[in-house]
């Protein structure tokens, strides 16, 4: 390879997409370091504060599409105080400065102001796509400049964001000149949508695959826009609670029928029967299926509808499915590869009977041979039930179970459920992904340390009895890069015995546990590599710290640590105190 | 290097002892209660319910109180208030809260369900009181005027109406008050 130009080292280059690859091209040799840097197109960035967006920009001045994650993964339950951080405005202003030539922005879990999106719309020239999952921080005006000056804008995807409706015109804001939209979701707006703007923009966008709307499109305007848009692939419907009438209706599912290509359907954050089976022309078509928003529907029309999707490889669904709903999806859907229940009762008040069980998770192991991807909110769970799912699926990459019930043991025999995940972890080589839950002791851990080769995140909730518990995973998980645990008895030992393990983790997250102060301060003198940040939310950190000078066994709150190589952060609120 | 195995003040190595014993015995009360009382910072679980759970033990499992633990189950914020939002409106009747207004003779109600954002519940208080409340500022709180609206939310606390989104605040209300003069100052200023 050294006998070849740079140029066609460059090209074979080209031909490796994924981030690993290419980062460990980059390590080879001096030359194909400097080569592999200055063609790189795609970086990702895991923790936005591992680095800063000026040695980001040197390293790789070819930089076209860059993807953020900010906030730790807890902050999607409110255990990360709002002000925390993770602003994208010092990267875009970076960026701008530069000159990059930056087309595409993905970011997930950053605080992106209008100013931030202001000054995206007018940086960058060629920018084509923005991609936000769960920020927070805008309003629709910073859409509005967006959609106003970004000329080449192809793709706009906001993902369950927190956004501020000003309900202004910010669809209006789309120059007649814009035709080139590929992708256009909204529908987590709030607010009411001008239905015109929309419809002349659909129209006038014949390369649309993905429109997903918010719920205030009714059900006359999503005809409308589907008779423009009959090429759609993936498509997000609104709130429909009444019924239709017969010509509505009949008008809605004609223009469905011609939506041949449909394979992805989400939305119906409210949908009366009838409505639903006005979709049913394209259901063998999809492969994916979101209705995990349709709180109101009943199990006996989501099992009606589902019976007619063969073909699903994605299945979002809520608990009011119930068990006999998913022996019908593990009969029908011989192709599925992920599926998600989520709670429809979040407080435990009603006693629900169409909730889900391990009835539900043994029936889909056995039905569909190809699932990989599960994440399960149950009420109940029982070691011989995770022991069959093991035996069913070898397979799982990701394995998501969640008890409602912090502690609850298996309820046939009240005991832990050690042996359960035991098995999953040994049967599944292939898991990188693990949710523990229910009343588990440090046993799992040892399972989980000794089997669990591939995992590279961990997320334990109320488990262990011991620091052993998470020495067993820190000492034997080896790819492990995301570790996060709330209220569990692990203390100062495990975090202590292996500092040089979290050079080779992105992060780790522990809230409630043992830790203290002095373990905490010791391992941030011991790893200078370590951001090592300790959040209160209730006292000023400062007051904090001077009271416990003496008394370094107070236990502390939340610890976020992650390695970086800028060192400590300087936007960090008077509830965080980076050690 | 410190040799981190030492047993220390700030690495106790009873702790990664390997017991036998059930959880909730000798050594393991202690932690457990740690463990269960949710923390001491403030809205980690309901006082009420707090106690409960301390006396009832890790190895309860007839129906547990249902305490409200901070961030569980694990469900995105995002997923949680749309629940939220749609059994408020399933409730059908409205939500009615009491109105009053510092001054005022006596209080008045409003359904809150009526609204569909901010503004619209703003005109509606400035009709009913015939007063102006000003221009809303998301770090000074209002300002321009002697009025600041705000509200007792769930926990008991008194809120400057407009900080949460919409859905956010209609779940939580449970009065409005229409604060006047300095005590208004305090509270919708900037500090």
């Amino acid at each position: 390879m050294n006998y070849f130009p740079d140029e066609v080292i460059e090209h074979i280059f080209d031909f490796i997409a994924s981030h690993k690859d290419r980062n460990s091209i980059s390590l080879v040799s001096k030359s194909w370091h400097k080569i592999e840097r200055c063609s790189r197109k795609r970086v990702f960035i895991g923790n936005c504060y591992a680095i800063n967006p000026e040695r980001l920009i040197e390293r790789f001045p070819s930089l076209r599409s860059l993807t953020l994650k900010g906030k730790p993964h807890f902050a999607d339950f409110n255990l990360v105080p709002h002000e925390w951080g993770g602003f994208v405005h010092p990267w875009i202003v970076a960026l701008a400065k530069a000159r990059v030539g930056l087309e595409e922005l993905r970011l997930k879990r950053m605080v992106v102001s209008d100013e931030s999106l202001e000054l995206l719309s007018r940086s960058f020239a060629s920018f084509k796509s923005l991609v936000l999952v769960s920020c927070e921080g805008f309003t629709t005006d910073g859409l509005a400049s967006v959609a106003a000056n970004c000329r080449h804008l192809c793709e706009l995807d906001l993902q369950e964001n927190e956004i501020e409706d000003h309900r202004g015109q910010w669809l209006n804001c789309f120059p007649e000149s814009s035709t080139a939209l590929t992708s256009l979701n909204f529908s987590c707006l709030k607010g009411e949508t001008n239905l015109a703007a929309l419809e002349r923009l659909v129209a006038r966008s014949p390369n649309l695959e993905s429109l997903k709307v918010n719920r205030a499109v009714p059900l006359d305007a999503l005809t409308r826009l589907l008779s423009c848009a009959p090429q759609l692939v993936d498509l997000g419907v609104g709130s429909y609670e009444n019924e239709p009438d017969q010509e509505s209706f009949v008008k809605l599912m004609d223009a469905i029928k011609k939506c041949t290509s449909l394979r992805s359907l989400s939305g119906f954050s409210e949908v009366a029967p009838l409505c639903l089976t006005a979709f049913y022309p394209i259901c063998q078509n999809l492969t994916s299926l979101n209705l995990s928003y349709a709180a109101e529907i009943q199990g006996n029309h989501l099992i009606r509808f589902i019976q007619f999707c063969k073909r699903l490889q994605r299945l979002w669904i809520l608990d009011s499915i119930g068990d006999k709903g998913l022996e019908v999806v593990a009969s029908t859907c011989k192709e599925l590869q992920e599926l998600r229940v989520f709670p429809s009762d979040l407080h435990d008040e009603e006693d629900n009977d169409t909730a889900v069980t391990e009835i539900g998770l043994v029936a889909i192991s056995a039905g569909c041979p190809k699932l990989h991807s599960i994440l399960y909110f149950c009420k109940q769970m029982t070691n011989a039930a995770l022991i069959t799912v093991a035996k069913n699926c070898p397979n799982f990459i990701r394995f998501r179970l969640c008890i409602l019930e912090p502690n609850k043991p298996d309820h046939t025999t009240s005991q832990s459920l050690d042996e359960g995940f035991g098995a999953i972890v040994q049967a599944c080589k292939g898991l990188r992904r693990l949710s523990v839950s229910g009343l588990l002791t440090d046993k799992v851990f040892l399972y989980i340390g000794m089997y669990a080769e591939q995992l590279e995140m961990l997320s334990i909730a109320f488990a262990g009895d011991t620091d052993k518990g998470m020495l067993y995973v820190l000492n034997g998980c080896k790819k492990m890069r995301k570790l996060e645990i709330r209220d569990s008895p692990f203390g100062n030992a495990a975090l202590l015995a292996d500092v040089d393990k979290y050079r080779t983790m992105r992060s780790l997250w522990m809230s409630s546990c043992e830790v203290t102060l002095g373990g905490c301060k010791r391992l941030a003198r011991n790893a200078p590599w370590l951001n090592v940040e300790i959040i209160n939310e209730n006292e000023n950190n400062d007051l904090m710290m001077e009271r416990n000078e003496e008394d370094e066994r107070e236990k502390v709150d939340r610890l976020y640590l992650y390695r970086t190589v800028v060192g400590a952060r300087k936007d960090a609120p008077p509830c965080v105190t980076i050690l | 290097m410190e040799n981190v195995g030492v047993c220390d003040e700030f690495v106790n190595l009873k702790a990664t002892e390997l017991r036998l014993g059930l959880p909730g015995t000798e050594d393991g009360g202690e932690a457990e209660k740690q463990k269960i009382s949710c923390g001491r910072s403030n809205k980690r679980a309901l006082p009420e319910t707090e106690k409960d759970i301390e006396s009832t033990g890790k190895t309860e499992t007839a129906s547990p109180p249902k305490a409200q633990i901070v961030g569980w189950p694990p469900v995105r914020s995002y997923r949680k208030n749309n629940i939220q939002t749609k059994k408020n409106e399933s409730e059908g009747q409205g939500m009615y809260v009491k109105v009053s207004m510092d001054g005022a003779p006596y209080l008045r109600k409003i359904d809150l369900t009526v609204y569909k954002q901010y503004s619209e519940l703003m005109k509606s208080l400035e009709n009913m009181f015939k007063f102006s409340v000003g221009e809303y500022f998301e770090r000074e709180g209002y300002k321009g005027s002697d009025f600041v609206p705000t509200y007792e939310d769930k926990d008991g606390d008194w809120m400057l109406v407009g900080d949460v989104p919409w859905e956010m605040f209609v779940s939580s209300c449970k009065r409005l008050r229409i604060m006047k003069g300095s005590e208004a100052k305090g509270l919708g200023c900037s500090v």
